[in-house]
């Protein structure tokens, strides 16, 4: 095309009038999914994870959760009649990528709801689109709270939720003083600062901080600086192969587990496995499930699962389970959202706005029954600790007697309290859609 | 700081420098000797992890005897891809970076997609998971077998290049490939075997890599960007690399004990960049033409 004047002109014209109503050539979201549903098609719904790159190893399980999740609502008569569909893509490990399918997801696949992303990083790049298309995404991993859309449900733990038992169980079984340990970017961080205050309660003293950089296999210094400082037991938020690197050379430096134990809020079944057995024997985790825990709901999902086409990796972990869960939630809340306004009004939002309050009774859920707050639309749940045995899966040694709410400003009091329809300042100011 | 921690950061230095060395010797060797920027060094390394992982897993060869098993493949490995790919692209420096990056990328997912994307493990002796305790230091076994391999590598490399009819042929190849050729030296055939060594020399590395951190496809990225590192600052040269490891080691070692691991990294790439601004050639430059 050249450009003359004439086709300047009526290009620019053209662009303006869609800039103007971006209805014409935009369909919103409401009425591509009424469409959907009429024609009596599957529930499409995005698998946005990383199936390549660094981000694989934990993500890849994830995908691989959901598609046996949806298989099994599939085969129970999906939901309201009508199966489900994943599409599934590959983030590559990509945050740019991550933003660019979350697009392609709302806008051509016009999937129904996006499960996705195992970093805050990936979930901080993709929340601006979920929310500008008023879109869902089930978030379903632990992560640091301090956020409040409208558009997110989360079905892990916060960083409340998860060191609330630990610590003081560490420092009432080990002794007072601790060392804290992590990778360095914003979920350690954030879970240290609320891990201090725990400990605080506990009566605890932290004799050391420690960040690794992303990805470092070297423990030398840090180890170095354990030694030094003689902790009681290891605060540990170290993530991804960085964590399997620390357990290793914690055993090579001629540490002993007996004495200081390390207590970790991520090492989990799939890195036991990977660093060998005798290194993660003892070591204690913090985490809402256990491949090892013992009631019928589990092991019939740890069967099935490790049975079917989907359990090639040969383990259930904690961040598996909560991606199993996140289905289970999808499914309530459009069956919730569909009684309540007929299933061809249902929006995205509106799934997100009736999910308050969902059950996943005992009899669906591994972890034993959760639901949904109603305000800041977490998970209620119940921590465990576990502790490694000598063949890499986990022997629960406590368990929360009560479901442990989430609370997202836990240690950001003075920022507000998160309702539903936004963050509510001391002032009565709501802000939405906080990132 | 007193002064047996300082001891203690001391000796711990050179083991990180030792880790360093290894991770960045058979690239000194491929582009010392062979001027090519091998970008898919990380994915030898890989592979030669890989190896151990496959020799130990499926024959139960024991861990000691994987460590030269890995070198054999991973040099195969190195040899098959200089016969069929950089040979080609000698001349042509740019297009070796883009194929050897794009080489990378194969083994990489050609890893995944035979052994899956979740992480791997290598058993090694019980004796290799303790440590050695000398009163005021300690240090783990590991981390001794790892200097004791590096420097043992070092000292056949010496031998090779300093002391056998080999060595030098290779460097006359490297001061004056054309020069070389005319005296008999076929450039090719030396080209070829330096490559194949220096592939050979990753697997090592990654063999032992394997045991101190992890086996993964995307393990080599982490250690690729540290041997550059050392191969530009130390020049290229085989000296060069093992005064630049050793330097970086300590460096690294001294400030991430006595600050912190993000600010030691930070200060050491910024001593680097000082370095390179004042000295573009690295430590011990070579003499003669480079292509």
């Amino acid at each position: 095309m050249q450009f003359t004047r004439r086709n300047l002109l009526r290009t620019t014209a053209a662009a303006t009038a869609a800039l103007a109503t971006p209805h014409l050539w935009l369909p919103g979201s409401s009425e591509a999914w009424g469409a959907t549903m009429k024609k009596g098609e599957p529930i499409k719904v995005g698998l946005l994870f990383s199936l390549t790159g660094a981000l694989a190893v934990p993500e890849e399980d994830s995908t691989l959760v959901l598609q046996y999740a949806f298989d099994e609502i599939n085969k129970a008569g999906g939901i309201n009649g009508v199966p489900v569909q994943p599409v599934i893509v590959d983030a590559k490990s990509d945050f740019a990528v991550y933003s660019e399918k979350t697009k392609e997801l709302i806008l051509r696949e016009k999937v129904t709801a996006l499960f996705g992303c195992y970093t805050s990083a990936s979930r901080k790049a993709i929340l601006p689109t979920v929310m500008q298309r008023d879109h869902l995404l089930y978030y379903p991993t632990c992560y640091e709270g301090a956020e409040c859309t409208q558009n997110t449900i989360c079905t892990g733990p916060l960083a409340n939720q998860h060191s609330q038992d630990l610590i003081p169980f560490m420092v009432e079984k080990f002794g007072k003083k601790v060392f804290f340990v992590g990778s360095n970017y914003v979920w350690p961080k954030e879970s240290n600062k609320n891990a201090k205050v725990w400990l605080e309660k506990a009566g605890g003293e932290l004799v050391g901080e420690e960040y690794i950089p992303l990805g470092s296999s070297e423990f030398g210094p840090v180890l170095g600086k354990i030694r030094d400082a003689k902790p009681s037991f290891i605060f540990s938020t170290v993530v991804g192969a960085s964590d399997i690197a620390f357990h290793k050379q914690f055993k090579q430096e001629g540490f002993k587990v007996d004495s200081m134990p390390i207590a970790s809020l991520t090492t989990g079944e799939i890195e036991t496995r990977a660093m060998g057995a005798d290194f993660g024997a003892g070591h204690f985790l913090s985490a809402p499930y256990f491949q090892s825990l013992d009631n019928p709901t589990n092991q019939k999902f740890v069967e099935g699962f490790l049975k079917s086409k989907y359990g090639k990796n040969g383990t259930t972990h904690y961040n598996m389970e909560e991606t199993y869960l996140s289905a289970y939630v999808f499914k309530a809340g459009l069956e919730k959202a569909a009684a309540a306004m007929g299933i061809e009004n249902v929006t995205p939002r509106a799934i997100r706005d009736h999910s308050g309050g969902i059950r996943i009774e005992d009899a669906v859920s591994p972890e034993g029954l959760i639901w949904i707050d109603e305000n800041n639309f977490n998970t209620w749940l119940k921590p465990k600790i576990g502790q490694c045995q000598g063949d890499g899966t986990f022997k629960i040694v406590k368990a929360a007697e009560k479901h442990v709410a989430p609370d997202p400003y836990s240690i950001y009091p003075d920022a507000g309290v998160c309702t539903k329809d936004g963050l509510k300042a001391a002032d009565g100011k709501l802000r939405k859609s906080v990132i | 700081m007193d002064v047996s921690s300082f001891l203690n950061a001391l000796i711990l230095g050179v083991s990180i420098a030792s880790i360093w060395l290894i991770a960045a010797l058979g690239l000194t060797i491929i582009y010392g000797a062979a001027g090519v920027i091998n970008m898919a060094h990380g994915e030898l390394i890989m592979l030669g992890a890989y190896s151990s992982y496959m020799l130990q897993f499926y024959l139960g060869v024991p861990y000691l005897l994987c460590i030269p098993a890995s070198f054999v493949i991973v040099a195969l490995v190195g040899l098959a891809l200089e016969r069929g790919l950089i040979r080609y692209l000698y001349h042509r420096p740019l297009d070796t970076l883009l194929a050897t990056y794009g080489v990378s990328l194969v083994l990489m997912q050609g890893v995944r997609l035979i052994f899956g994307s979740d992480p791997k493990y290598l058993a090694v002796p019980e004796i290799f998971s303790s440590n050695v305790s000398l009163g005021f230091a300690s240090i783990s076994t590991f981390r001794l077998v790892i200097l004791a391999v590096t420097a043992l590598l070092v000292f056949a490399l010496w031998l090779l290049f300093y002391k056998t009819r080999f060595g030098v042929q290779v460097r006359a190849v490297m001061q004056n490939k054309e020069m070389a050729a005319s005296f008999g030296i076929n450039a090719g055939r030396v080209y070829m075997l330096t490559f194949a060594l220096g592939a050979g020399l990753a697997g090592v590395a990654g063999s032992l890599f394997g045991v101190l951190a992890i086996v993964l496809p995307t393990m080599g990225a982490s250690y690729v960007v540290q041997a550059f590192l050392m191969v530009v600052v130390g020049g290229g040269s085989l000296a060069g690399s093992v005064a630049a490891s050793g330097v970086t080691g300590e460096l690294q070692s001294v400030f991430a004990s006595f600050t912190n691991d993000t600010f030691a990294r930070f200060i050491i790439f910024v001593l680097i960049v000082v370095f390179l601004r004042f000295r573009p050639q690295g430590l011990f430059a070579q003499a003669g033409a480079r292509r």
